[in-house]
């Protein structure tokens, strides 16, 4: 059990190294003092219950993994506390303290030390952690001449096979090949659900926040903005204005061709990002192409929360009007196909030889009500991403 | 809510790692064997002799110093020891000395993969660098006692004592050690400063001659020097020289006084060194 009260993090952010140097030169007086008072976090409380699978969500620079850095001890809170019953264990990155010129065997025992499990503890489940990792050829082969793939499973395992009451993961998922992140995956879920574990995890991927976790934390500029059931805190983070609602173009940088300013509109030309089922949704963009090139296109995809493409529309750049610089284009989406729920869109400028100008995901997100389906009694249940008028019929022998 | 500080295992609270430090240090003791069974194990991987290096580093050198200093400058033994074993019985702990500062300062630095992401109480991570450079010293003991074998000389009765002044020089490596290690973490100027001050240190440091052609006015300014000690110490044990004793305390209130402040300083360090290394 976790229990975390106002706990407040303070951070000086100066760089004492050069004003030491200058303070050598005898420069110090001269110049100002540059103390900028930062909370990474603030007034953040929360409870976490024994076997509570709790993702934290939030927007890059929320203190999502701040906070975790303070559960596991890596930095010190200034003010606040926070009580914990249980062994924590923290897998903030796999292979942590892998040691390229030691062979697999003698890294699962650094590693396992590590992650503070003992030396009894590992040699008792050593020959799980090797069959989770299907390294077992290569097990005093040194880990620098082991594949990417190889030395993540490796790293995986051990951190899998820890027992702690409290795991706190972040970010660990992405790793791997498709199999082995599914098998990641289900290593979570029998860890948490069957073993009544208490996991706090934070990710980026609301897919799997969502199927993993069972509460939420929302974090928004080092404070708490909701908490709760984990569905309805990933809906409230899709929908927040952490997650841009209409897109603005803030500074080109060095792009060429890219997106000045994207809005998804109603019949009327409202802005909005709540739709009926029945209701068209017109998204309305506009681009500047400074450096024309061969098979120059924009293309439109629709994804869900769990980053699945629902699906992608396509246009050659002459298609449009260009005549006078930044060119505006609209698209209709067609009306009672697209299922109700929580949506974002990704806009992209590339040449059709591969070449990306512009890419601009997770953007613009909206929300489709149902409003009278046959399956609205399902809210909730996964039926789909499109509803279809299919032509049924049932023809005699 | 006031939670009870009985019913939970750990609470974390600004202040609170300083109360439970030692309690701490001992339950993570299984991280400092297996950390420093690390350094040693990776420490001569992918080289053709290996731990050969820790004999002829030193015996090089030993052999270097009694040529310069002996032949060269005519300097002499107070004692009946041969020459190049006194030159030796100085620089087994001066080896030692100076591996374990250069290991230890660069040690959180080279761990910081390590400090960014897992908490345990970071003074293992130089203690584990101080052990690799003490095998590596019993490793160059045993030169020691092939020169004994050699030049057909019975160490004095006194070795007993030598553990106790192995632990001094101990005392004073991880004294030093951790306030380097700090420093160079917020610092790493101090990587540069180092490999300096252990330069410096081999020719202010009594290994190519005995302390005792030292005048006996400046000789308690000169055992400030905390290793004058050590190695005045190693020549009583190995060689029976005689022993300045007064300068011997006054080198050993010194490296005490070192570990004192290396300790307090490396722990205020402590809470910063995930954010500043």
């Amino acid at each position: 059990m976790i229990s975390h009260e106002g706990r407040e993090r303070y951070k000086a952010l100066r760089d004492e190294i050069s004003q030491a140097a200058a303070g050598w030169l005898g420069r110090s007086t001269k110049q100002k003092k540059t103390k900028e008072e930062f909370w990474a976090l603030k007034d953040v409380s929360f409870e976490v219950d024994k076997g509570d699978r709790v993702g934290i969500i939030g927007r890059n620079g929320a203190g999502k993994s701040t906070l975790l850095k303070i559960i596991s001890r890596i930095t010190e809170p200034t003010q606040g506390r926070i009580s914990i019953k249980g062994r924590v264990a923290s897998l903030l990155e796999v292979g942590t303290g892998f040691h390229p010129e030691l062979t697999g065997r003698e890294n699962i025992f650094l590693n396992g030390a590590i992650l503070g499990m003992s030396r009894r503890e590992i040699r008792a489940k050593l020959d799980e952690i090797i069959a989770f990792a299907e390294v077992e050829k290569f097990l005093d082969t040194p880990v620098k001449r082991y594949s990417s793939g190889m030395y993540v499973r490796l790293a995986f395992s051990v951190a899998a096979h820890l027992e702690p009451e409290i795991l706190v993961v972040d970010e660990v998922l992405a790793v791997g090949d498709a199999a082995f992140q599914k098998k990641c995956l289900g290593k979570m879920e029998d860890v948490s659900q069957n073993e009544g574990r208490t996991v706090l995890f934070v990710s980026h991927n609301m897919g799997v926040v969502s199927q993993l976790c069972n509460k939420g934390i929302l974090l928004s500029q080092g404070q708490v903005k909701l908490q709760g059931e984990m569905k309805k805190v990933v809906d409230a983070y899709l929908r927040s204005d952490d997650a841009q609602q209409q897109y603005r173009l803030k500074d080109p940088g060095q792009k060429k061709n890219y997106f000045t300013a994207i809005d998804i509109v109603n019949t009327k030309g409202e802005v909005q990002s709540d739709f009926a089922f029945d209701e068209p949704m017109t998204l309305r963009f506009s681009f500047l192409i400074q450096e024309p090139a061969n098979g120059l296109q924009i293309g439109i995809g629709l994804e869900d929360k769990f980053n699945t493409r629902v699906f992608t529309i396509l246009r050659e750049i002459e298609y449009f009007d260009a005549s006078d610089g930044t060119v505006h284009g609209e698209v209709e989406l067609p009306a009672s196909l697209i299922a109700p729920n929580t949506y974002s869109f990704v806009f992209a400028i590339w040449t059709r030889s591969g070449k990306v100008y512009d890419l601009q995901s997770g953007i613009c997100p909206v929300t489709i009500h149902d409003n009278g389906t046959e399956y609205a009694l399902y809210e909730g249940v996964d039926y789909g991403n499109v509803i279809i008028q299919p032509k049924w019929s049932s023809p005699k022998a | 809510m006031q939670a009870n500080d009985q019913s939970w295992d750990l609470v974390i609270e600004p202040g609170r790692s300083e109360k439970n430090y030692w309690n701490d240090l001992w339950r993570y003791r299984e991280l400092f064997y297996i950390l420093s069974w690390r350094d040693i194990k990776v420490r001569y991987k992918q080289t053709v002799i290996g731990a050969a290096w820790s004999i002829i580093r030193p015996l090089l050198t030993t052999i270097i110093f009694t040529f310069v200093f002996s032949r060269v400058a005519k300097l002499q033994n107070p004692g009946d020891a041969p020459y190049a074993l006194m030159v030796f019985a100085g620089m087994l702990p001066w080896q030692f000395f100076s591996n374990a500062l250069s290991e230890s300062s660069n040690s959180l630095v080279g761990n910081a993969n390590l400090i960014t992401k897992v908490y345990f109480p970071r003074m293992i991570i130089p203690a584990s660098s101080v052990i690799t450079s003490l095998v590596d010293f019993a490793i160059s003991f045993l030169i020691l006692l092939g020169m004994c074998i050699w030049y057909q000389y019975l160490p004095s009765w006194q070795i007993i004592f030598l553990p106790l002044f192995i632990l001094f020089a101990f005392i004073c490596a991880f004294g030093v050690g951790l306030y380097l290690t700090a420093v160079n973490v917020k610092y790493r100027d101090f990587r540069y400063i180092i490999p300096f001050i252990i330069q410096f240190g081999l020719y202010i440091t009594p290994i190519g001659f005995s302390s005792s052609v030292i005048p006996e006015q400046y000789r308690l300014l000169y055992s400030l020097n905390p290793m004058v000690g050590v190695i005045d110490g190693f020549r009583w044990c190995i060689l029976g020289d005689p022993m300045h004793w007064q300068s011997f305390f006054v080198s050993m209130g010194i490296s005490i006084l070192f570990l004192w402040i290396g300790v307090r300083y490396f722990r205020k360090m402590e809470k910063t060194f995930a954010d500043s290394i």
